[in-house]
């Protein structure tokens, strides 16, 4: 069993990544059960999916240290998923922050990132991070951040679907005016890792 | 979504729990629909809106939960199968048509989706709807997966036409929300127009009837026992020498089966899909010659307590652990941590704590917030300065406007339910000498404010009506209602006046105002607040979300020459594009959608669109 969780903001597009994900495990032939956030935690809130996919899954719902890859699409949702994480999962970041209301109306404070991943280089080898908005920018659209991320998460080679594949469900997921970006988008994520 | 329609026996598909519960509907024949959104059952409606007109069944959103289902039981005692959907709170308002339609029964089958929320995801209880099915005599299935969700309502239709009565599926946001791997069955054709036969000696509800129906609803259900001890979805996961007996329901039961598999542990489960009327035999031959039983259930001991109650007769010697030893919770929803440790404690089971533990930081909360160019922050703003330093209380409804509870606004002092704002606003006014408002959307206005307005009027409640009307049913993902003008399966329709249904209910004071005006919306509250009686204001703008009400930019600055560094806009106004860095004041481009509203907010005129 492989199990993903991708955390970061409403608006990032993350259940489309996740549905990239689902859709390319599921023509490989395995089983996919994954969680979705809808409603209104969605409103600029925390965003977290999981995705489990295998011979056969038995929930949708991902343990404590029972991750294999953490996504996260902003620094510090990565770190408040990382109890998902062992020393064996990879955790990929994009390090764009968004900054949410609490700390741009002066109440609250952001964290120093440097802060937030050098904790986190401390606690496992695997970290990646990245600017996956400026990926994102240089294939050609912010918005195909998400897709970036996903094609980091191909690139680690812990998911049981090649590039190819992966690339092939990015494809269908996506507008067909917007494919050529997208593919891009996956290639620059691709390389990071 | 239209693959939904297709008649691909054997296909597989990746499906939200919601698209399978259509695709169900679909499989099932169905020829009536009808909801009023809630989540976690929003996706249904959301994705009957695009499918409906191409199966050929009539689809509507109602105004409310009741209402919808009144319509689908009349549907149904016509001869269409139909189906009607809500969160477990809507039932509450569905209850009343629902309790004595059980004693009617139905004629051609009858399913209520009735979707819980355990852990309050986007609600305001955790009520375990459970306990409905008892309450009503209500056939029950609890499916565990959108695979199975699709099958048991096909199998709900039938088994409501066997039994003559409607057929509740208790769902639940990680059944709802959650996505897998559905197959597709065959595609039936619609259900075709029906022709209701009178029977007023069975369907007219007078205490006649009642006292007749009743024994007949006991019958009924007392010949869906037999149905549910031979229910295909009561399954065993059968195991050599079992050191533990399980019993699960819901998503609890993916838990345990998962820790029995991928752990290899050495228990036997009993799932239960069917749980009301509860397989008595069944389960007491699970658990005759058990030594102990789990019960993994989320949120209240709805099996565990009639499993005890058996017990007594056909094993009394067992032990049996849940709730009511401590080993699980009746609280928020169980995931797969939850159940390992709970079987730690009563088999040979090394959970060991993997999980990465890095230095500890205080990260900023980030709750859902309104968006960027709302029109509730105007209003919410403009309510604030009419009222100066007066003081009131804020009696607020269940919407996007609910986040007015946040900082700087805090504009949210009491809420039950749908509806609530308009009574608990009177009930302030009559009973204390505090100024009172109401908050509710429009959505909500034509759910359940009605009434309380017309109560209101009636016994001369004394507070401020406020209808904020964004054009839709914002919070559930922008559903029509009806006052947009459009139905559900996306043909014209009467749009409603919110400002003639108040002057009907014979309100004096109607005002209708853009809050993107921010001078005039405060001018109108300022008379609004002074005015005796219930006074009616209508901000109205549509959401920035939708079509009707998006703005494209430029995106605003700040001019830091100007700006005196007051914070008015940060600390009174608080749009979440605008950002606070100590003392200076800049806004978020990629967020800010040039709405104007913070332009107008500053006192100084340091705000304006991005020049060349």
């Amino acid at each position: 069993m492989t199990n993903i969780v991708i955390v970061g903001v409403g608006g990032q597009g993350i259940l489309i990544s996740s549905q990239v994900i689902g859709r390319a495990a599921m023509a490989k032939g395995l089983d996919v059960f994954m969680s979705e956030v809808h409603g209104m935690a969605q409103r600029g809130g925390v965003v977290v999916t999981t995705v489990k996919l295998g011979e056969k899954v038995y929930s949708p719902l991902i343990g404590d240290g029972d991750a294999d890859i953490i996504l996260g699409f902003e620094p510090i949702e990565t770190y408040r998923a990382i109890r998902k994480a062992s020393k064996d999962t990879w955790v990929i970041t994009n390090t764009a922050p968004i900054v949410p209301f609490t700390v741009s109306t002066g109440k609250q404070s952001y964290p120093d990132i440097d802060d937030i991943f050098k904790s986190l280089e401390e606690v496992t080898d695997k970290f990646v991070k990245m600017d996956a908005r400026k990926l994102a920018m240089e294939a050609g659209a912010a918005i195909t951040q998400n897709i970036v991320m996903v094609g980091a998460l191909t690139a680690t080679g812990v998911l049981p679907m090649s590039k190819e594949e992966m690339l092939e469900a990015v494809r269908q997921s996506v507008p067909e005016r917007f494919m050529e970006i997208n593919e891009k988008a996956f290639l620059k994520g691709f390389e990071q890792i | 979504m239209k693959e939904l329609l297709h008649d691909e026996p054997g296909k597989k598909i990746l499906l939200l729990g919601n698209e399978a519960i259509v695709r169900g509907a679909l499989e099932a024949g169905i020829g009536h629909g009808s909801t009023y959104p809630g989540t976690p059952s929003s996706e249904i409606g959301n994705t009957f809106e695009k499918v409906a007109k191409d199966y050929g069944m009539y689809f509507e959103y109602s105004a409310n939960e009741k209402v919808a289902l009144e319509v689908g039981a009349a549907a149904a005692v016509s001869g269409v199968r139909s189906m009607v959907w809500m969160k477990h709170v809507g039932v509450n308002v569905a209850a009343d048509a629902l309790m004595t339609l059980m004693y009617c029964g139905t004629r051609a089958g009858l399913v209520l989706v009735a979707a819980g929320d355990p852990s309050v995801h986007s609600s305001q209880n955790e009520q375990d709807n459970r306990y409905y099915s008892q309450l009503g005599n209500i056939p029950m299935l609890e499916p565990t997966t959108p695979q199975e969700a699709k099958e048991m309502v096909k199998y709900a239709f039938d088994l409501s036409e066997k039994l003559e009565l409607p057929v509740l599926i208790r769902t639940t946001t990680r059944v709802n929300h959650a996505r897998g791997i559905v197959t597709f069955g065959e595609l039936k054709p619609p259900a075709e127009k029906g022709h209701f036969e009178k029977d007023p000696g069975r369907f007219v509800a007078v205490p006649s009837t009642a006292l007749n129906n009743h024994p007949r609803l006991l019958k009924h259900i007392k010949e869906a026992e037999p149905i549910s001890e031979e229910s295909p979805f009561n399954v065993e996961y059968d195991c050599e020498e079992p050191e533990l007996h399980i019993v699960a329901s819901g998503a609890g039961f993916n838990y345990a089966l998962e820790a029995k598999e991928v752990h290899g542990l050495p228990v036997k489960i009993l799932k239960l899909g069917m749980t009301n009327p509860f397989p008595k035999d069944k389960v007491s031959e699970f658990i005759r010659d058990a030594e102990r039983v789990l019960v993994v259930e989320e949120l209240e001991p709805f099996l565990e307590d009639k499993i005890t109650q058996i017990a007594k007769d056909i094993n009394p010697g067992v032990e049996i652990y849940g709730k009511h030893t401590g080993h699980f919770s009746r609280l928020y929803e169980y995931n797969p941590d939850i159940v390992l440790e709970a079987l730690s404690k009563l088999i040979d089971l090394d959970v060991k704590d993997e999980s990465l533990k890095p230095k500890e930081f205080s990260l900023p909360t980030r709750p859902p917030s309104l968006c960027p160019g709302c029109p509730h922050r105007a209003t919410y703003y403009a309510v604030k300065r009419a009222l100066g330093k007066k003081e009131a209380v804020f009696s607020t409804d269940i919407g996007c406007y609910t986040l007015g509870i946040q900082d700087p606004m805090n504009m949210a002092d009491f809420l039950l339910c749908m509806g609530s704002s308009v009574g608990a606003a009177g009930g302030f006014s009559k009973n204390t000498d505090q100024k009172v408002f109401a908050f509710l959307g429009d959505s909500t206005f034509f759910h359940s404010g009605l009434p309380a307005l017309v109560s209101g009027v009636y016994n001369q409640h004394d507070f401020v009506y406020v209808i904020m009307d964004n054009r839709t049913t914002a919070m559930t993902g922008h559903q029509p209602h009806p006052g947009t003008g459009i139905t559900g399966m996306g043909d014209p329709a009467p749009m409603l006046s919110i400002e003639n249904l108040a002057r009907g209910a014979g309100v004096e004071f109607v005002e209708t105002v853009d809050p993107f005006d921010i001078e005039k919306t405060t001018e109108v509250f300022r008379k609004a607040i002074e005015h005796p009686g219930i006074a009616v204001v209508i901000p109205k703008h549509a959401c920035v979300l939708i079509e009707e009400g998006k703005i494209k930019g430029p995106a605003y600055v700040v001019d830091q020459d100007v700006c005196k560094q007051c914070h008015v806009c940060t600390d009174k106004f608080g749009c979440t594009a605008l950002v606070r860095d100590g003392d200076v004041v800049t806004i978020n481009a990629t967020l800010c959608i040039g709405c104007d509203q913070c332009a107008q907010v500053c006192p100084f005129d340091a705000i304006g669109p991005e020049v060349e």
